[in-house]
């Protein structure tokens, strides 16, 4: 067995140093009824090109999304992640690190994350960021208890563009919560939340591009809370658009809550991803998740160090600011090394051309017979209406070999009124013949 | 052969992590003193956007972000890479972490276009061969714990705490019991179950260990009442024992009404070996990133799957994949006792294929052999060194993880962090300290199946070296420690009042007062 290095012999001798007459003899504690009691009828070891061969054919039935035209967003982003960042974060001192508890021999991570903290301070316009959650949706959650903490009081709003996973996972972290409100799903960008902001309120979630694609008015909701003494709490589930739009922080945000998967991340199938957090300087100590400093050593030389860990479980148990225990520290690496090759430059340039492969979109979906564009806004991503049921239309450009975009009604499938929306999503990746060969078999399948 | 401060060998050919003042281990200035808002590694079209969509909303103020041409990132990256310890250098002795080996083959398969380009939300008919590989890992951690059910979704070991702890609380409520608000902790707890249960709004109520560093099953008859929902127990427990009395236990949480949450970090010890499920859980998570080898990453991303019992099983959250008339169906949404949802979309895929392709390469005979592996390291460890390190707790031989306690050191004015330093100096990372908190300046040394022979002797000499010079009264090799690693030690009293969490434009700051 490749990964195990002890030999029979090897074995034996250490058994005759312990003292142990055979092996059974170390498990002496467990209860007899339940020593290898049983047959588990699994599979036995297996040389590594078996192995591969197995994952290979699991992989193959799948459609990979660089097979055909793909449109597929709402929450997850198909980017070109540079080699040089999938390089780097395989270098054993990175993937195989532990957490950097112990300082001394974890400068690497530790400047890493200060320079990731930095990074997404900047990009949202926050005064300081944390060193990655789990990922956006878990985030959320988060956020929605820090705020409670930071306020006092207890009533949160949910704007109906937050995500449906993003509201759900809320909802189950406030299971039965009478002071949790959600607005109903808007796919039209209508805004209801400023209404809804009272005394009693601790923060309202605002998504910005909503779910559906459509920007948000963050100034005014900023006032709006501020005015009732709550705090407004901005999730972004696209961070590219953050290289086109204001920064959140510089409209009002008071907790900005971001998906970072788009950068340095592939898709995955939803995971592993990496949550963004970051706030005002004053509320970083109900801030959940670890938090990187600046620091000396001994002699004198700057250092780093994971910091103001009395917030946390290991030291505060049932008093912690949340049970939070691991990170996204390689998602992290990811972003961190990607956002470096962008820069501001790059960036910039990124979020341009996401923004401008939308718009050739937009306007060829508007060019489809019975089609309607739901978005006035968008950065990326937008609805549409098709005269159709959004799930078999789906599935059958699938069929052609196109992925065309997330139907509604798989997020909302008791709300009948979004049977017939398409969220669909253009990025850096998307070409002008995907754009043309989707529509042109949307309008084959609606003709 | 490295020589201790008096220039004595430390006779183990040990290899520093870090030989500070060589040329090979850098010094690097930060990504904002080398980029600057110019430079890009990213060559993009730069188009011109004539009538933009954004609503006017668009960025007015600047980003500031530094970037790096390709040649200045890849050299900025491997240079701060070079200051880590890593597993791939060398030993991590961290107790409760099991920090083993992590393949290759495991990153090579997560990097398949079929795994790695596919998206959560594109039609599950195109997906079917990831739903394959979610039901054969399922399948593989169900048959390991014979339990009746696994919800793959949750990010991290305390993620899956918090889902399992809702699943108790949500079956609670549907016995009409929402009125138990108790959960039982033994003090050797990990953080993490205390701050779960509290987080979920229970009383936190702990149960003393035994002399022997066990839990004793009247100890939790005598806790349990008519308010309690459950217990949590980690088993293989923190202080490296099995729970002689866990099916006791299990009988009696029951007997009353609770649930039994196992805490299966330590699960490492027993795969293969004993099923969870056999001696009365009801949930558990396990940590892939420990367990099964997805790699720690610096600190994540983890994957924390939940296994279940008959009984919580109708409280799995979703999604899940299940059979159906047209292949494999992700059940995403449910009426009813379901939880819903914990994270948005399905998990830690990239975990999943890196965790079955382990478990396809060791077999269920590998996995059972790795357990024995990983106690008997533990086991050769606490031999080889039990005649300087006192044994807090000597009456059964341990599982996967020796635990010491700081009772040589009395005398010497060498802490137990002092010492754990100085095996950095020797080329190891330290131990695990001050955990669990029910021993008086605890060491806790997993060594995991992953280490040869060789250097778990190379391991033993050198902790049997440290402690010697350390009764010999050798303090300053100690408070001195670590002087050959990138950096000494650093002051964190300093980070914690004064925090400076990014980085500013010297320009920028405030001046500083003459």
């Amino acid at each position: 067995m490749r990964y195990l290095p002890h030999s029979a012999h090897e074995r034996a001798d250490m058994l005759s140093v312990i003292g142990a007459a055979d092996i059974d003899a170390l498990f002496s504690a467990v209860p007899k009824s339940a020593l290898k009691s049983f047959d588990l009828g699994l599979p036995a070891h297996q040389p590594e090109f078996l192995v591969e061969a197995h994952m290979r054919a699991l992989a193959g039935k799948n459609h990979a999304a660089g097979d055909g035209p793909f449109f597929v967003g709402a929450g997850a982003y198909r980017h070109h992640v540079p080699a040089t960042v999938d390089h780097l974060i395989q270098r054993s001192e990175w993937l195989t690190a532990y957490t950097p508890y112990q300082p001394e021999i974890s400068q690497g991570t530790l400047q890493m994350l200060f320079e990731f903290q930095t990074q997404v301070a900047k990009i949202t316009g926050m005064d300081v960021a944390n060193a990655s959650l789990y990922d956006g949706s878990t985030g959320t959650a988060e956020a929605v208890l820090m705020a409670r903490r930071l306020t006092r009081k207890n009533k949160i709003v949910l704007s109906g563009g937050l995500h449906p996973h993003y509201r759900d996972v809320v909802k189950s972290y406030l299971k039965d919560d009478p002071d949790l409100v959600c607005l109903s799903p808007s796919p039209e960008g209508q805004g209801d939340i400023l209404q809804q902001i009272d005394g009693n309120t601790a923060a309202i979630v605002i998504q910005t591009p909503d779910f559906y694609g459509h920007l948000r008015d963050l100034k005014s909701a900023a006032e709006a809370a501020h005015a009732q003494g709550a705090l407004l709490i901005v999730v972004v589930t696209e961070v590219v658009s953050l290289g086109l739009l204001e920064a959140p922080g510089a409209l009002g945000a008071d907790i900005v809550v971001a998906e970072g998967q788009s950068i340095g991340n592939a898709l995955n199938f939803g995971g592993p991803y990496l949550g963004l957090m970051a706030t005002r300087k004053e509320f970083i100590r109900q801030m959940p998740g670890r938090l990187c400093g600046e620091t000396v050593d001994a002699d004198g030389n700057r250092g780093f160090v994971l910091t103001l860990s009395t917030r946390e479980q290991h030291i505060r148990r049932e008093k912690a600011t949340s049970n939070i225990c691991t990170n996204s520290g390689l998602c992290a690496l990811a972003f961190s090394i990607h956002m470096g090759l962008l820069g501001e430059a790059g960036f910039v340039r990124l979020a341009r051309l996401n923004h401008f492969n939308a718009i050739k979109l937009a306007d060829a979906l508007e060019g489809v017979p019975g089609v309607e564009v739901l978005n006035k806004t968008f950065f990326n991503e937008m609805t549409m209406r098709t005269p159709q049921p959004a799930a078999s239309l789906v599935e059958r450009l699938a069929r052609r070999g196109i992925l065309a975009g997330v139907p509604v009604s798989r997020l909302l499938p008791a709300d009948r009124s979004v049977d017939n929306l398409i969220i669909l999503a253009a990025t850096e990746l998307t070409t002008d013949a995907d754009i043309a060969a989707l529509a042109a078999a949307l309008t084959e399948e609606l003709a | 052969m490295s020589m201790n401060t008096q220039g004595r060998p430390t006779g183990v050919g040990t290899v520093g992590t870090g030989a500070s003042g060589s040329a090979l281990i850098p010094d690097e200035p930060l990504l904002f003193e080398i980029g600057d808002t110019e430079h890009s590694g990213v060559d993009l079209p730069d188009v011109t956007l004539s009538n933009d969509r954004l609503g006017g909303f668009g960025r007015k103020t600047k980003l500031d972000l530094a970037g790096l041409t390709e040649p200045e990132a890849m050299r900025h990256y491997v240079r701060l890479s070079r200051m880590n310890h890593s597993i791939d250098s060398g030993m991590y002795p961290l107790g409760s972490c099991t920090m083993k080996h992590n393949p290759r083959l495991n990153e090579k398969m997560a990097r398949l276009p079929g795994f790695s380009d596919i998206h959560p939300l594109q039609p599950v008919s195109t997906v079917q061969g990831a739903l394959e590989m979610m039901n054969q890992l399922s399948h593989w951690l169900l048959t390991l714990t014979n339990t009746a059910a696994v919800a793959l979704s949750p990010k991290a070991g305390a993620h899956g705490e918090l889902l399992g702890m809702m699943a108790i609380k949500s079956a609670q409520e549907a016995r009409g019991q929402a009125h138990r608000n108790v959960v039982l902790v033994p003090d050797s707890a990990h953080g993490t179950n205390p701050a779960t249960a509290a987080f979920l709004g229970y009383l936190v109520k702990s149960v003393p260990a035994r002399e022997d560093g066990t839990v004793d099953v009247e100890a939790v008859k005598s806790a349990l009442s008519p308010d309690v929902a459950a217990i949590m127990l980690t088993n293989p427990n923190t202080c490296g024992l099995f729970e002689p009395q866990v099916i006791e236990i299990a009988k009696a949480v029951h007997d009353a009404g609770a649930f039994f949450y196992c805490d299966g970090a330590n699960f490492n010890a027993i795969m293969g070996v004993v099923r969870p499920g056999d001696l009365g859980i009801d949930a558990m998570h396990i940590n892939l990133h420990k367990t099964f080898s997805t790699p720690h990453g610096g600190g994540g991303p983890g994957a924390g799957p939940v296994v279940l019992s008959e009984a919580l099983a109708p409280f799995a959250p979703v999604p899940f994949v299940r059979k159906g008339a047209n292949g494999l169906e992700m059940v995403e949404h449910m009426e009813g006792d379901a939880l819903g949802r914990v994270t948005a979309f399905h998990g830690q895929m990239g975990m999943y294929v890196r965790a079955l392709t382990y478990m396809l390469s060791h077999g269920g005979d590998g996995l059972a052999q790795a357990a024995e592996d990983a106690v008997l390291n533990a086991n050769y460890i606490k031999a080889r060194l039990q005649h300087i390190f006192s044994v807090p707790f000597p009456d059964y031989p341990t599982m996967h993880e020796a635990l010491f306690d700081d009772s040589f050191l009395k005398e010497t004015g060498v802490s137990t962090l002092d010492f754990a330093k100085a095996l950095i100096d020797e080329g190891f990372h330290p131990m695990t300290m001050y955990f669990p908190l029910v021993v008086h300046g605890a060491m806790l040394i997993e060594p995991t199946e992953s280490e040869s022979k060789q250097t778990l002797d190379r391991f033993c000499d050198v902790m049997a070296e440290l402690a010697t010079d350390a009764i010999a009264g050798n303090k300053q090799r100690f408070t001195a420690a670590p002087t050959k690693a990138p950096r000494r030690r650093l002051d964190e009293t300093r980070a914690a009042r004064q925090p400076v969490l990014k980085w500013e434009k010297p320009a920028d700051l405030p001046q500083a007062a003459e």
